[in-house]
């Protein structure tokens, strides 16, 4: 991110030719379709073409959107529901790091567990939804254990095969320089891993947001996934849609924290990526 | 002193790589090891490198036996193997202990010059050329001051006029502190450029056919007509190792291949 930061500033201190223009405008174009699709959505209602009742126009998702947050109805919820991802997220992650580096390390652990949770894997994840409210309680247990289920296997695996596709001949460089085991996991392993790691953490963040909004459609009484709900129920689309936003702006900023905190470490992959 | 007794390799598989070799090498010698593909010039190197011990016989470096990696031996492979994550310069340093901040960054700045690459010591691995890479590799394995260097085929996935470039190069460092070198190559000019002696494997199981003293004075010039006798006697040496017709004059391609026999 700091790279993109970087890059801006390279392209504003540049002199303003075509080719610095286009540099600047291509990455906007993905914006054209939808800004459009708004813009006329919004002309056609304002026109009475249609009455906009369940899919309501840009300028009236905005105003529920200001107006809940206004009554901190907003931030209620979406606090809720980030507890619950963060949540989740965090014990989906560690039980996944855990188990994902030993299966990884150690071919004799991965003979062990890694059949066990390949044939956990082929489950949907909310198919234990049931067994979790009776085991936990249909209150935050439940919907923690279902999201950190939900991130557990797509780090688990990521991490896993990271580890055991980690180029031997580096590793035999740090053989050669006779690092202790230690030293091979921290200077060697670590940095070779991290990049499909964090990819892993990405997708696992994804599946988080998926099964929260899973868990809190099933029966919340707060959160984001309730608002929608809420919204459904009472015959305001403009609430879910409000929600939905909320859902896409917090999802996109908890990716984009992710990428930010490995950045530092990862801007040797940057290199390639540049051009 | 570095010596080989009936070094042998026989892998997992059964695949018998090495057949007993035995070779003293002095300190300070350079030595390279040439041979068909598949011959265990690798497996032969690994070995001393302790990276892949020895299935008979001992590898003893100053009265040591050699089982595993050890600090007084470096290697430097065919690929740079360099770490992508750090940048040039903590590369160079990879192989540096526990030291002051200062002597540390000293040792890499030396290293970094010897290789004409000071410029590039901020730099991710990435960023440099083959031959560039390589001199990292070279500065790496340098920098510890090992008292015997192993090269697998450094220089052949470089063009020719980076190859003669490096192996000056090579020269010009050994010649700081003169350690043992021990070169696995395919490039006879360069087994010749190189080694004081030069070493012809031959294949299932491997082992020494034949060793050839390179007796020129350095910088040996390629064109010279001693270099070119010396090149013969190898390329000579190498056709009779793979049971072939000499490629060269001298010699009954019969007489050459039944020479061979006896071994
Ligand atoms: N890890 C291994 N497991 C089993 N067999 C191996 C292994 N490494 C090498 N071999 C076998 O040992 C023999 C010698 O291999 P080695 O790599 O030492 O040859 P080489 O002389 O270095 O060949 P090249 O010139 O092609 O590099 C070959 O027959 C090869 O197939
Ligand atoms: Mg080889």
């Amino acid at each position: 991110m700091t790279l993109a930061g970087d890059r801006a500033k390279e392209l504003l201190s540049q002199p303003a030719t075509p080719q610095n223009l286009a540099r600047l405008v291509r990455p906007m174009l993905g914006l054209v379709l939808p800004v459009t699709l708004a813009v006329l959505w919004e002309l056609i209602v304002r026109m009475g073409w249609a009455t906009g009742r369940l899919a309501p126009p840009p300028s009236v998702v905005f105003a529920t959107f200001v107006d809940l947050a206004r009554t901190g109805e907003l931030q209620r919820h979406t606090l809720v529901t980030l507890w619950r991802v963060g949540a989740g997220f965090g014990i989906g992650v560690a039980a996944a790091t855990c188990i994902g580096a030993a299966a990884g390390y150690s071919a004799t652990v991965r003979r062990l567990v890694d059949p066990s949770i390949q044939g956990l894997r082929a489950i949907p994840s909310i198919a234990w939804v049931p067994l979790f409210i009776l085991w936990l309680g249909i209150f935050e247990a439940s919907k923690v254990t279902l999201i950190a289920v939900g991130v557990f296997f797509p780090v688990y695996l990521g991490l896993m095969s990271a580890i055991q596709s980690v180029d031997r001949k580096l590793v035999e460089v740090g053989r050669a320089f006779r690092l202790t085991d230690f030293a091979m996991v921290r200077r060697i392993l670590m940095p070779a891993v991290l990049p499909a790691y964090v990819i892993s953490l990405r997708s696992g963040l994804g599946l988080g947001w998926m099964f929260v909004i899973a868990a809190e459609l099933m029966g919340a009484s707060e959160g984001l996934g309730y608002l929608l709900i809420d919204g459904q129920q009472l015959g305001k689309p403009a609430e879910i849609v409000a929600a939905i936003v909320a859902f896409a702006i917090v999802g996109k900023v908890t990716d984009w924290l992710i990428v930010l905190a490995a950045s530092p470490f990862l801007r040797w992959e940057d290199v390639v990526r540049q051009d | 002193m570095l010596s080989l007794d009936r070094v042998g390799k026989t892998y997992p598989k059964g695949v018998h790589a090495l057949g007993g070799v035995t070779l003293d090498v002095e300190l300070g010698e350079i030595v390279a090891v040439i041979g068909g593909s598949g011959c265990g010039k690798s497996t032969l190197l690994r070995a001393i490198a302790g990276l892949d011990p020895p299935s008979e016989g001992a590898v003893v470096l100053d009265g040591e036996r050699i089982t595993a990696p050890h600090e007084k031996i470096g290697i430097i492979f065919q690929e740079p193997r360099l770490l992508p994550w750090l940048k040039v310069a903590d590369n160079v340093g990879f192989g540096l202990g526990n030291l002051p901040k200062a002597d540390r960054a000293a040792q890499i700045a030396t290293a970094l010059r010897r290789v004409g690459l000071t410029d590039k010591a901020s730099v991710w691995p990435r960023e440099l050329s083959g031959g560039q890479a390589q001199r990292v590799a070279i500065a790496r394995a340098l920098v510890p001051r090992p008292e015997v260097l192993l090269l697998d085929e450094p220089f052949s996935a470089l063009d020719a006029f980076t190859r003669t470039d490096l192996q000056d190069h090579l020269l010009d460092l050994w010649a700081d502190a003169k350690p043992t070198l021990i070169l696995v190559t395919h490039d006879v000019d360069e087994a010749i450029v190189l080694a004081d002696r030069v070493m012809v494997m031959r294949p299932r199981p491997g082992r020494i056919f034949d060793e050839i003293e390179v007796d020129l004075p350095r910088p040996r010039d390629r064109q010279s007509a001693a270099f070119d006798f010396v090149k013969r006697r190898v390329l000579a040496a190498l056709d009779r190792s793979l049971n072939r017709a000499p490629t060269g004059a001298e010699g009954e391609p019969k007489a050459a291949a039944g020479a061979a026999l006896w071994w």
